[in-house]
């Protein structure tokens, strides 16, 4: 229903449209270049503020951890820069998009587990809010507690708080080395509690999944999709001679049966990263979701969800994550079983379903109010991007 | 350092007012006698000094709600209290204002293994965590060197830091869940033992607000599995700008060291002449770099990181042979603040956090500066993160020294910033450094943190005059500007 863009390319300009928007009373979508437009409620506008346009890495200094670019860049072009210098944005983001939308959406990946999220690498903003205010938000040195910690705020905030322009994040060395130790044919139980041991140890595992065979037998990789049921992966990253022999104690420590060599395992991290194709199938009747839940607590969250839905999961973050396909009109059922905490989010589904469904988990009424009146207190008009996170924000 | 005017009005109401308190808190738990209130007249900032008009010590959550909720409705100022070990001023009182002391929570309520997570009262030390699970052989990481006394409810108010922090984070990156009162007495959670709260990050904005958002009542932090080996190298360079190449170096070739510390040629004498820690005298830069984790790993890189600092001009380096000498490269260290405190009167401590880059001219700019205003500085820096905490050395006894210190501190800062650095790396804004939020932050930036703030508190009770160097009206920060119709349809490239 979008009837104009609007493409800046200036912050100047982006705070130009947004004062038009307020002053018009005309929401806006707020865009980079569209990649995770799926992601959340479908957002009721007129009128699209595509941030594209603002575009390049301003500052990038390897020795100071920290990279600066406009929040329309591509996470393509930032992840090879990056890689240049053997860096990386150590939370594991799924590819594609740009920086002002991963940050907006607050993604990360398998490593979540030791290294943090989209929220814990930003660290620092500029951006026009939802009064047509430019303002910045923290600081572009690694370690700051000077006001607010605004940027965390921001990481998926979804574009409802501020049309981010530019942003800082914290950037780390890309381990040297990878490897992976498999274990086949656990049951989901068996293999979460397996992967607590792993998480327990002192050797720094920083992936944790169980694929259950389904799922298995979908992985490019041959050792997995060979298994024959399923199999559990444990991650371990860093120098080389540190990886072969925290690989040679774990394996032992775990009775792991097999390992991959760094290609193969950087190969199926993608997968898992990317859903391990659950999502492949994911549309009209089958709707994907994520469930964060206390990692001890998945697999009994899956099978009270077992008892009425016919499912398909893998577990991610030592169990803690559950991706999950499930029929259409499941979300009730989901978050009834999140009776430990946790919440769950519909990740995957036509539109018309995103509409009519609480995509991110309901607040509880006093934490709803309060985001409410964050909202308010950035966007008091409801001009940028009504709607995306919860229906009437 | 001007503190709101109290209203006369509220304090001439004090006995109304603490029967309210009483009320809700019996017995000893609501302090008048004066005597008593000099407990709380100042934190670990102990320039500033003020009696609260009354304090009281809650010990159930319930009560906190209450407390706040009494308070919003007599439109009573609220200053939290954890320990008192902020060093910016965080919980200094304020003479019309309830100093609400969060003492007595001290019960560490569960600890989960399995979820590798523990849930405790805001009371409980920092290193009172790490005690509870350390024989299970983990630790809660973030390590600020008043552990020992701080309390995890102030270190979520501060976001504290430690020397650990560039490879385990501050406290927002390690806390899970957290349970607090807002100003009209509801009580919210967020997060839990799972990864991400849903909704807006409210955790993130909460961890360090400096008590100026609500009263944290509950607090669950990750913990981690203690490194199986760590081992230190000590490094002496000819000059800081070699010292800071070679940290440089250690991070352009992938090693994030769990430490690394540098002292100047003032900090280092200081320090040897206290403790004895073996340190080499000649040398203008003392770097520790501390490695941990998987023996084989910790080897590889101790060789790498000696390897660095030879290329980069070291005159001086000693691995650690053992835990005992590990431990006493790092005594010299932790003792310096104390050591300084011996070679002066008086010493004063800031926190700013610069771009690594311009240390070699930040630290020649506050030698000018030292030079001008007569004071020596001696500097201690959490190298890896770029956190400075140069210590100025003064006598209070001095007519105009303590203000020639703060106005040299406050230099020091405002170089910080114009390096491209930030005002406070761990120690926070609180009093100390309030007045200098303009330097780095314009109107707009500080105005939409207060408007964050009337989100939480719009009568603004909690903390006033904390933070922000000018308070508004919420009503009259939440004005629009702009009007219907204004503006025509605006000059950029559409589709």
């Amino acid at each position: 229903m979008t009837i104009t863009t609007l493409k800046p390319e200036t912050t100047a300009q982006v705070t130009d449209a947004v004062r038009w928007a307020l002053s018009a009373g005309e929401p806006l979508e707020i865009l980079g270049i569209g990649s995770r437009r799926g992601l959340g409620r479908p957002v009721r506008a007129g009128h699209a503020l595509d941030l594209s346009g603002l575009s390049g890495v301003i500052a990038y200094e390897p020795e100071e951890l920290v990279l600066t670019a406009l929040a329309g860049t591509p996470m393509d072009s930032i992840r090879v820069l990056l890689a240049d210098r053997g860096q990386h944005l150590a939370f594991e983001p799924p590819e594609g998009g740009t920086l002002g939308g991963l940050v907006a959406s607050g993604l990360a990946g398998p490593r979540r587990i030791s290294a943090g999220s989209a929220r814990d690498h930003t660290l620092g903003i500029a951006g026009v809010s939802g009064r047509a205010e430019a303002y910045k938000g923290g600081g572009k040195v690694v370690k700051n507690v000077t006001g607010y910690d605004v940027p965390k705020l921001m990481a998926g905030s979804f574009g409802t708080l501020t049309a981010l322009t530019e942003i800082t994040v914290k950037v780390l060395p890309a381990p040297e080395d990878t490897a992976t130790l498999l274990l086949f044919g656990l049951d989901d139980a068996a293999a979460v509690a397996m992967l607590d041991r792993a998480l327990r140890s002192p050797y720094e595992v920083s992936g944790a999944a169980h694929l259950p065979a389904g799922t298995a037998a979908r992985s490019g990789v041959a050792d997995v999709a060979g298994a024959g049921g399923a199999v559990t992966l444990v991650r371990l990253e860093g120098f080389g001679p540190s990886v072969a022999a925290r690989v040679t104690m774990l394996r032992e420590e775990l009775r792991a049966d097999a390992v991959l060599g760094r290609d193969e395992s950087l190969a199926l991290w993608r997968e898992v990263r990317d859903g391990a194709g659950l999502g492949e199938g994911a549309g009209g009747d089958t709707h994907l979701w994520k469930l964060s839940v206390p990692p001890s607590t998945g697999p009994a969250t899956v099978e009270t969800i077992r008892r009425t839905l016919d499912v398909e999961v893998f577990y991610d973050w030592g169990g803690g994550l559950v991706w999950l396909t499930a029929p259409p009109d499941s979300a009730a059922t989901i978050r009834a079983a999140l009776s430990a905490g946790g919440h769950a989010t519909l990740v995957q589904a036509p539109e018309a379903v995103r509409a009519a469904t609480d995509v991110f988990q309901p607040l509880p009424d006093p934490l709803m109010a309060l985001s409410r009146r964050v909202k308010e207190s950035f966007d008091p008009k409801g001009i940028l991007n009504p709607g995306r996170m919860y229906a009437g924000l | 350092m001007k503190m709101p005017v109290p209203d006369s009005g509220i304090i001439a109401r004090r006995r109304e007012i603490v029967e309210a308190l009483r009320a809700i808190v019996p017995g000893e738990g609501v302090i008048v006698d004066e005597n008593e209130l000099r407990a709380y007249e100042c934190d670990g900032l102990t320039a500033f000094r003020q009696l609260p008009m009354v304090a009281v010590l809650p010990s159930t959550v319930e009560q906190v709600s209450q407390v706040l909720k009494a308070c919003k409705a007599m439109g009573v100022k609220v200053v939290p209290r954890g320990a008192g070990t902020s060093l910016s001023g965080g919980a200094l009182p304020l003479a019309d204002g309830v100093l609400l002391g969060m003492g007595k929570f001290k019960r560490i309520l569960d600890i989960d293994y399995a979820n590798r997570c523990v849930t405790v009262q805001p009371g409980v030390t920092n290193l009172g965590i790490s005690n509870a699970v350390a024989h299970e052989g983990f630790y809660y990481a973030p390590d600020p060197s008043s552990q020992i006394a701080c309390t995890i409810g102030g270190n979520i108010a501060e976001n504290s830091g430690g020397v650990h922090c560039l490879k385990y984070g501050l406290t927002t990156n390690n806390v899970l869940g957290l349970e607090m009162v807002l100003i009209d007495g509801t009580i919210i959670r967020l997060g839990g033992k799972h990864l991400d709260a849903g909704g807006y990050d409210l955790m993130g904005i909460i961890t360090g607000s400096e008590g100026l958002l609500g009263v944290v009542t509950e607090v669950t932090v990750r913990i981690l599995k203690k490194p199986a080996t760590a081992r230190a190298v000590l490094l002496g360079f000819p000059s800081s700008e070699q010292g800071g190449d070679c940290v440089a170096a250690i991070i352009a070739a992938g090693i994030i060291p769990g430490g690394m510390e540098m002292m100047d040629r003032p900090a280092i004498h200081a320090a040897e002449a206290f403790v004895h820690a073996g340190y080499p005298l000649d040398v203008e830069a003392l770097l520790i770099v501390e490695l941990d984790g998987p023996a084989a790993e910790v080897d590889h890189l101790i060789d790498r990181v000696e390897a660095i600092a030879r290329d980069k001009g070291a005159c001086y380096a000693r691995v650690s042979k053992s835990e005992e000498e590990r431990l006493a490269f790092w005594a010299g260290r932790k003792a310096a603040f104390p050591a300084v405190g011996r070679i002066s009167p008086d010493y004063y401590c800031m926190d700013g956090t610069i771009p690594r880059k311009a240390l070699p001219l930040v630290l020649q700019r506050m030698q000018e500066m030292s030079d001008r205003c007569g004071l020596r500085v001696a500097n201690v820096f959490h190298a890896g993160d770029g956190n400075l905490h140069p210590l100025i050395l003064y006598d209070a006894n001095k007519p105009g020294e303590l203000e020639a210190a703060e106005e040299f501190g406050n230099d020091i800062l405002r170089l910080c910033v114009e390096v491209g650095g930030v005002l406070t790396g761990e120690h926070g804004v609180g009093v100390e450094k309030r007045d200098l939020m303009t330097d780095q932050f314009d109107e707009a930036d500080l105005q939409q943190q207060q408007r964050l703030k009337c989100a939480f508190d719009p009568d603004g009770l909690l903390n006033p005059g904390k933070v922000f160097p000018t308070l508004h009206r919420c009503a009259e920060l939440g004005r629009l500007h702009v009007h219907q119709g204004e503006l025509r349809f605006p000059e950029i490239p559409r589709f």
